[in-house]
């Protein structure tokens, strides 16, 4: 399997508290990969630094080849990384098809004057994006809930409608950040139906999860941070019987 | 569908007829009406930095003032420059945009309060430009202002005489009016089509989350400033018909009390919305007018002499207009909507 991005030496500081130290993972093309680890280990933080929201201290990241350019959210979903956030960020008063359409964004480039003059090429493309986006819509499975405002839809809803604004800028890699946080049973295995099925589509896959049941029995890999530091990298099975990962994660009294 | 096509042939030869009727009452209203559209082309334009954009903007009449004086600087004796207004209003809409993106740039990183904070001080420092401009160079007069301003000429059709078409006199300001209307279709057209668009949603983003719609793709550095740009030519738009109208500008027309006001007519309206948006800049520019004839009349009838001084009551009543209409429609007068509505009319 060919990598598709490369994290190496990733260093992040907050005043006197180093968040991140030295971390270097690699994520292969189509695979799963899960990253986890206690709170404050640094998993969101790796991932806003990854998705240009920090800068960082140190290291660099190549993406499918190419060197990224950390720093600016926007040239990282330009070059195919999509995101979503631990606690949702939709854009509330619009409506679940409209963040959707704003995904497209980044792949689209009608401008001021195309929009007042309402050009061919301006039209076809805003109807494109319009299909697109209900296209999506339908693939997570709210396209019953097109019309409504963000903030009206229900917790899961919300999540699914995160990741189908993600999916529209077109990624390589979609990132998500506890996507299965204040789910129930019922939720995390349907999240648990939609990712498996992005993979099969194509698609590679970061997941920070606290859910250890749902990490386990997706990922093809898995990391440990703790205390900003890397500490394992390997399949679920065997970070689940690494000694470090059982002190530091899991903890001693585990079994 | 038919019904609407109805109403809005309705609404447009009321529009048209409007100036006629105020004429017969008397110039003096036509020329409310006319800065009554002025302020609801201003008050688009701002929509688009406060209302879509959400970048709390209190500055915004410093615009309007760079239009102004363009227009005042090229088509007056002051320079003895006097050039066609097809060259005046877009080198005036222009500077305003220039201006649009000096004040974007610095303010990028900023947000709600301080943003306003800046922008307050940005209207001020044009103000004060104006002002003191006046040497060594001799640019504006200073306090002065400029006078004896070109108005509007449109192939020989002179916009300061009356002109009698069709056995009816259009009085100057009755012309301007419908010209004002051609230019407020025009902006409305622009926002309602930018609303729907690409750089629209983009701007909606920003105002809901700025931290998503940059993860989501979106340069928000470039969204912003074209924000502030495309508010600030509407702006010096308005200035330059400003100017023409008046045929004499000064730094006072220009003073913060006039960018609180616009802010206000979008506020008060409905911000994003453009009917609301329309329907507030109206309500404000007309209810003063109105109170300023008839709090004097009122009180002598109902006391047989004046109690309070009428300039106070009318800011009194208005004031208080103001409070209660936030009170109780603290979304605005008439709130942006995204309902299924809007879903149905395009499926």
């Amino acid at each position: 399997m060919t990598v598709l991005l490369e994290a190496r030496n990733i260093g992040k500081r907050f005043g006197g508290v180093q968040a991140l130290k030295d971390v270097s993972l690699t994520i292969r093309h189509n695979e799963i990969y899960g990253l986890i680890g206690p709170n404050g280990a640094g998993k969101t933080t790796f991932f806003n630094v990854l998705t240009g929201l920090y800068p960082r201290d140190a290291g660099e990241v190549l993406f499918a080849g190419a060197p990224l350019e950390l720093g600016s959210p926007h040239k990282v979903a330009q070059a195919g990384i999509a995101r979503t956030f631990q606690n949702i960020r939709l854009f509330g008063n619009m409506t679940a098809l409209e963040n959707v359409m704003v995904g497209r964004h980044v792949r689209t480039q009608a401008g001021v004057f195309g929009a007042i003059l309402r050009t061919a090429a301006q039209r076809e493309e805003e109807a494109a994006i319009r299909r697109r986006a209900e296209e999506l819509l339908h693939y997570v499975g709210i396209a019953h809930r097109a019309g409504d405002l963000a903030r009206h839809l229900s917790y899961g809803d919300q999540r699914r409608l995160e990741i189908a604004r993600a999916l529209a800028t077109e990624p390589q890699l979609l990132a998500l950040d506890e996507p299965a946080a204040g789910m129930n049973a019922t939720e995390t295995a349907a999240l648990r139906e939609l990712i498996e099925g992005l993979r099969a589509d194509g698609l590679t896959v970061l997941l920070i999860e606290h859910d250890v049941k749902l990490v386990m029995g997706l990922c093809d890999r898995v990391a440990v941070l703790d205390y900003g530091e890397k500490i394992a990298e390997d399949s679920p099975a065997a970070v689940r019987a690494d000694p470090k990962v059982i002190e530091a994660y899991l903890g001693t009294s585990a079994h | 569908m038919k019904r609407k096509t109805i109403g809005f042939i309705l609404v447009a030869l009321a529009l048209l007829a409007l100036p006629l009727a105020l004429t017969q009452v008397g110039t003096a209203w036509v020329r409310i009406a006319n800065l009554a559209i002025l302020f609801v082309f201003l008050s688009l334009g701002l929509n688009i930095v406060v209302g879509m954009a959400g970048l709390l903007d209190l500055g915004y009449i410093a615009f309007y003032a760079v239009g102004a004086y363009v227009w005042a600087l090229l088509a007056s004796p002051h320079f003895g420059l006097h050039l066609p207004f097809w060259v005046i209003l877009p080198v005036g809409a222009l500077c305003a945009c220039i201006a649009g993106a000096v004040l974007g740039a610095p303010t990028l990183r900023l947000r709600g309060d301080y943003l306003a904070i800046v922008t307050l001080g940005f209207g001020e420092i044009v103000r004060i430009f104006m002002n003191n401009l006046s040497s060594p160079f001799n640019i504006t007069n200073g306090p002065k202002g400029i006078t004896r301003i070109d108005g509007l000429s449109l192939g020989g059709l002179d916009f300061r005489a009356t002109d009698t078409f069709l056995g009816i006199d259009f009085t100057g300001p009755a012309k301007y009016y419908y010209v004002l209307l051609l230019l407020l279709l025009g902006v409305i057209i622009v926002n309602l089509r930018l609303q729907k668009s690409r750089i629209g949603r983009a701007w909606v983003a920003i105002r809901e989350d700025e931290v998503a719609a940059k993860a989501a793709g979106i340069n928000t550095r470039n969204v912003k400033l074209l924000a502030f740009a495309m508010g600030a030519s509407f702006g010096g738009i308005a200035g330059g018909m400003f100017a023409a109208m008046q045929g004499f500008v000064s730094p006072e027309s220009f003073i913060l009390h006039e960018s609180i006001m616009v802010l206000a007519m979008v506020v008060l309206g409905g911000m994003g919305n453009v009917w609301g948006v329309i329907a507030g800049a109206l309500l404000l520019s007309f209810v003063p007018e109105f109170l300023r004839y008839t709090v004097e009349p009122a009180q002598k009838a109902l006391f047989g002499h004046l109690l309070v001084e009428p300039e106070v009551l009318r800011m009194l009543i208005f004031g208080a207009a103001l409070v209660l209409t936030m009170r109780f429609r603290p979304a605005g007068l008439w709130p942006e909507a995204r309902h299924r509505r809007e879903m149905k009319e395009e499926a």
